[in-house]
């Protein structure tokens, strides 16, 4: 199977500083990747590149068989920012109605995803009484409209309780068991263990590109915290 | 390009106001209340109508400009930009959405301010009113263009509103208003005919001493809408899909 997005030799600057290496990796479809590793690694610039919004310096971004950015893909991408990119005046139904107009969704749809991100009790409100979980699953609602084959999910769980952790992770693996592709990052490591696959991102080099169980194995530890200081004093040690 | 994107755009910006009562009562009535305030200001109907007539088209402008402009940069900075730009979404689509949302919104104002006058203050004017409402709303239309463009100038809400002084006051200090364009130095004149303000209140004026639609007004009002397209397409410069 053809893989959903492919990453050669990416180098990219931000403000002056050069931000990924000469990144490289692939995704396969119908899965759930995770992009893990310390904050200020290059998961967001990464994540801006698959979608197309991030200026690069070298190298190529594929996805879905085209170049990153490309109109084609514009209603087959969803992209979730870090901090929810919905509008604080607008109700929780008319901002999901409104990017249901734009993707060319229907309202029916964007009924359907407020259920779907557990806000049917909040469509009513406007997102700027909302609390900041509930705010990041309207942002959420929002890139599930219009059934996109690849989300690109920054931080999704960031600050939600355990339950509704739970439930958005039983979700990402319903979604891609019906054929969507999932970058989700992350960098609470425990999260780790719900992917598919792996990708350990730290100071924008590529330190591990593994199912869980092999990366565990590899370190020699179930915890997932201790895998990851393992790996990176492992590839320290080879650098 | 899609109308029902544009349209859905428009209708967005309109229930984002229609959820904010104040600015909604601001925006319908201010230019009311000043309008009453010059009326006792100036206590002589002559003066009143050449006055007033010419501050009809320039309220509607100075309220877009600042509506719009502070509205785009909350577009830019909460990531909602970014995301649109990542849909479907053409930049005309958004642009148009804006002016057609704010087109309304400054209809129903200059409606509300031109009854004011007329009706209530006395003002007369031997052109029709609603070319008076026409001019007033191709000056919002053409604040809105111009705080969308230096939006993008922005970096925070504080920069935005400053933009107001340095875009809008030069135009009117040199528009006519307070001395006649034909009596300023000749450097002076040179920059009043380079902006766009000058033909707004010279086409008010029109309307205000003649009673035909006259060559000047039909320029005017054409010099006002291209200066509202130039700055629109601009505004289009300033709305890119990749940053650095």
């Amino acid at each position: 199977m053809e893989a959903a997005v492919e990453v050669a030799d990416l180098v990219v600057s931000r403000g002056g500083k050069e931000v990924l290496h000469g990144l490289s990796a692939t995704v396969s479809q119908s899965s759930v990747t995770g992009l893990l590793g310390p904050s200020g690694g290059g998961k967001t610039t990464l994540m801006r590149c698959l979608v197309g919004v991030q200026i690069v310096t070298g190298g190529s971004v594929r996805v879905l068989g085209e170049p990153a950015g490309s109109v084609a893909l514009r209603k087959r991408v969803g992209y979730v920012t870090q901090s929810p990119s919905v509008y604080a005046d607008l109700t929780v139904r008319e901002n999901a109605r409104y990017f249901s107009s734009v993707l060319g969704a229907g309202d029916t749809t964007a009924d359907q995803v407020i259920v779907d991100v557990g806000l049917k009790e909040q469509s009513a409100q406007l997102v700027s009484t909302l609390s900041g979980g509930q705010r990041a699953r309207a942002s959420l609602a929002c890139a599930l409209l219009g059934e996109p084959e690849l989300l690109i999910l920054d931080e999704p769980t960031v600050g939600l309780d355990p339950v509704l952790r739970e439930e958005l992770w039983e979700m990402f693996a319903a979604l891609a068991a019906a054929g969507t592709t999932i970058v989700v990052s992350s960098h609470v490591m425990d999260e780790a263990g719900r992917c598919d696959r792996i990708l350990l991102l730290r100071e924008g080099n590529l330190v591990a590109d593994d199912t869980p169980d092999a990366l565990r194995r590899a370190a020699g530890t179930e915890d997932l915290d201790q895998m990851f200081l393992t790996l990176i004093r492992q590839r320290a040690e080879v650098a | 390009m899609s109308p029902t994107i544009t349209w859905a755009t428009a209708k967005r910006v309109l229930t984002q106001l229609s959820h904010d009562h104040r600015t909604v009562a601001m925006l319908v009535l201010v230019p009311s209340l000043l309008m009453v305030l010059l009326r006792f200001v100036f206590d002589e109907d002559e003066i009143f109508d050449r006055i007033a007539l010419p501050l009809l088209g320039v309220f509607p402008l100075i309220i877009m400009f600042l509506v719009t402009s502070v509205a785009m940069l909350r577009e830019r900075t909460s990531g909602t930009l970014e995301r649109l730009l990542t849909t479907p979404l053409h930049k005309l689509d958004l642009l148009l959405g804006y002016g057609i949302a704010f087109a309304l919104a400054a209809a129903l104002q200059a409606g509300v301010a031109t009854a004011t006058a007329y009706l209530l203050l006395g003002m007369n004017t031997r052109g029709a009113w609603g070319w008076v409402v026409g001019v007033a709303v191709s000056n919002a239309v053409l604040g809105m263009a111009l705080g969308l463009f230096v939006s993008a100038f922005a970096r925070s809400e504080f920069q935005a509103v400053q933009f107001m002084p340095l875009i809008v006051l030069p135009q009117l200090l040199t528009c006519g208003l307070l001395i006649a364009r034909d009596q300023m130095a000749g450097w002076l004149g040179a920059i009043s005919n380079a902006l766009p303000m000058s033909y707004a209140v010279e086409a008010l004026q029109e309307i205000g001493e003649q009673a035909e639609v006259t060559g000047t007004l039909v320029r005017d009002l054409t010099v006002v809408l291209g200066a509202t397209v130039i700055a629109l397409a601009l505004g289009a410069l300033t709305l890119r899909r990749r940053s650095g």
